[in-house]
């Protein structure tokens, strides 16, 4: 942690302060690009740091406070965007090759709503080539590390923006969670992530991994700086056809409420084979406090939660397979010259594209092909079938459920990247709730035997944010009063 | 190995995604593909016969909007995106003449 004076302040301080004429938004800004400097080379959270941008962005919300002009909610709060977020005019990479020297012709709509809300982006963040890994290893500019340990990865695939909160670089910052790639490098961390419900938060201008599982959502130091962001990007989008109707509710409020009377279950599938005793502990001991603190603690079996992991590795590289074919070399990014366009395509493809993005290409590919659809593809979506009835089942005696966010703390870098394997066991708890379209969020609550941090992660039916934020206030106001 | 993928069937998927892959990378891939569909085989001994599939979270109907023209993002920044543009299109090498 760099102990910078900003640092020190919460999203909302910061905002409020700014709005007042009591900081102004470029001095907040100094800060953070200082802590930037400081430890940015160690850590390599960033593709770009868009310093100048911010500068400018930050002045016109200071000129807008002097002005008595209206400042929206973020006002003057850095931000860190994932490289998978379109930029207009700015390199957005996904952290791969392919992409190399494009620049989007215009904004996603979270970026838009941010710049309307007085956010300052700071930079984009580094991730697994288009989104595909748990420890951003798989980044055609080299790993993210971990701040706690630059020994150990920051989880992926958002591992850059976990890693820039949890280093001081922004007060907050934007990831995407396909199986878990805002979670479990938020446990990993030591931050708060959030994946929203399916639908809350506009796809607009995140470029595709898997379309039925992609959600934008908050990183940020505390949940109710979580609550806040997802507050700013969420609601209804006309230019994503899959955006729900319903607004996100006043999730900011939800933070204090407490969980009298609420019922937790625990998850019992997702306690047992392969989770560390550490992190296992760590979860009884968040059930322990929410029963502590009001709430009724029982253990709940979602049997069909185990299937997840093989299903989402058949149906997300199945998605990825297709949406990744526009990948060409006619569009956008690098093209490899060759005599025809077939020869070009390969040519560009089998260059820009890191082995990680072509195994789930390749898999992806089998799972749909003739003769093997039935048996992969077609069984995974029953599974998903299976996945949201025992989801269901668990919500009518339930109203939040509670598992590990990852199996473990932080591992080193380097100790999984030969067995993709090992690596897709990562997602093991945060899987079932892409699949069902379900939020879910990691909570910190405590650390390892190892020291380093552990995440509780909370999951609620559709479009129970507010629920979901009542109880993550309650373990964030727990794991305080641990000290 | 459980050879659930063989060696020609990474091959051939490898072909058909525009992918060109070296001997070395054969083998190791489809060592790693076959790890994987090896995990799903816990999905085989699901009956799943009277289990409807769902391809999608919800149960979304096409969403309808009224047919009014509205801005698109600028063609010339689209244009200067691509590694080649010529006369307003995207300019690829030949096409006529490739293998089928």
């Amino acid at each position: 942690m760099t102990g910078a004076s900003a640092d020190e302040m919460s999203a909302h301080q910061i905002a409020a302060a700014v709005r007042a004429g009591e900081r102004s938004a470029v001095e907040v800004l100094d800060g953070y690009l200082q802590a930037i400097e400081a430890r940015e080379g160690e850590i390599h959270a960033f593709n770009l740091v868009t310093a100048d941008a911010a500068r400018e962005a930050a002045a016109a919300v200071d000129a807008a406070v002097a002005a008595g002009d209206e400042v929206g909610p973020l006002a003057g709060v850095p931000i860190a965007l994932k490289d998978n977020l379109c930029t207009r005019g700015l390199p957005t990479t996904c952290s791969s090759k392919i992409l190399d020297g494009w620049k989007p012709p215009y904004d996603a709509t979270v970026v838009t709503r941010l710049a309307a809300a007085g956010a300052v982006a700071v930079g984009k963040t580094n991730l697994d080539e288009f989104a595909m890994g748990s420890s951003t290893e798989n980044s055609a500019f080299g790993p993210t590390r971990n701040p706690h340990d630059p020994t150990r990865v920051p989880g992926g695939s958002s591992g850059g923006s976990a890693a820039a909160v949890a280093a001081g670089f922004a007060p907050l910052s934007l990831g995407s969670d396909t199986g878990g790639s805002i979670r479990q490098p938020a446990s990993l961390c030591g931050v708060v992530g959030v994946k929203p419900t399916y639908g809350a938060v506009s796809r607009y201008g995140l470029i595709a991994f898997a379309s039925s599982l992609d959600q934008i959502g908050p990183f940020a130091r505390t949940v109710s700086d979580a609550a806040l962001l997802l507050e700013v990007i969420g609601g209804h989008d006309p230019a994503d056809s899959t955006s729900i109707p319903e607004p996100v509710g006043d999730l900011v409020g939800a933070v204090g409420g407490g969980v009298a009377g609420l019922r937790v279950g625990v998850v019992r599938e997702l306690m047992v084979e392969g989770i560390a005793p550490d992190v296992a502990a760590r979860v009884n001991a968040a059930a322990d406090a929410l029963a502590a603190a009001g709430a009724t603690v029982d253990e709940v079996s979602v049997p069909a939660c185990v299937y997840g992991l093989s299903a989402y590795y058949l149906i997300a590289p199945a998605e990825a397979s297709s949406n990744l074919a526009r990948y060409d070399g006619v569009r956008y990014g690098m093209r490899v010259d060759a005599d025809n366009v077939a020869a070009m395509n390969e040519a560009t493809r089998t260059a820009g594209f890191g082995d990680e993005v072509k195994r789930r290409i390749m898999l992806g590919t089998f799972a749909l092909s003739a003769g093997y659809y039935d048996a992969y593809y077609g069984k995974a979506l029953k599974v998903r079938t299976l996945i949201l009835r025992d989801m269901a089942a668990a919500y009518d005696d339930f109203d939040v459920l509670l598992s590990p966010t990852a199996p473990t703390t932080a591992f080193e870098l380097g100790a999984k990247a030969d067995d993709p394997m090992s690596m897709y066991l990562s997602d093991v708890c945060t899987i079932p709730s892409n699949l069902a379209g379900h939020p879910a969020m990691s909570v910190p609550f405590g650390a390892g035997d190892d020291g380093l941090p552990i995440g509780v992660q909370i999951m609620a039916p559709a479009l129970g944010e507010t629920t979901m934020f009542r109880v993550a206030g309650a373990l964030e106001a727990a794991a305080g009063g641990e000290g | 190995m459980s050879e659930r993928i063989s060696r020609d069937d990474v091959a051939h998927v490898a072909r058909l995604a525009r992918l060109a892959l070296t001997d070395d990378e054969l083998d190791r891939f489809t060592g790693q593909l076959d790890a994987v569909l090896d995990h799903a085989r816990d999905v085989e001994a699901l009956d799943l016969d009277d289990v409807e599939p769902t391809s999608h979270p919800y149960r979304l109907v096409n969403v309808m909007r009224d047919d009014v023209v509205n801005s698109s993002v600028d063609r010339a920044e689209v244009l200067a995106a691509a590694p080649a543009a010529e006369d307003h299109q995207f300019r690829v090498p030949s096409i006529l003449g490739e293998a089928p």
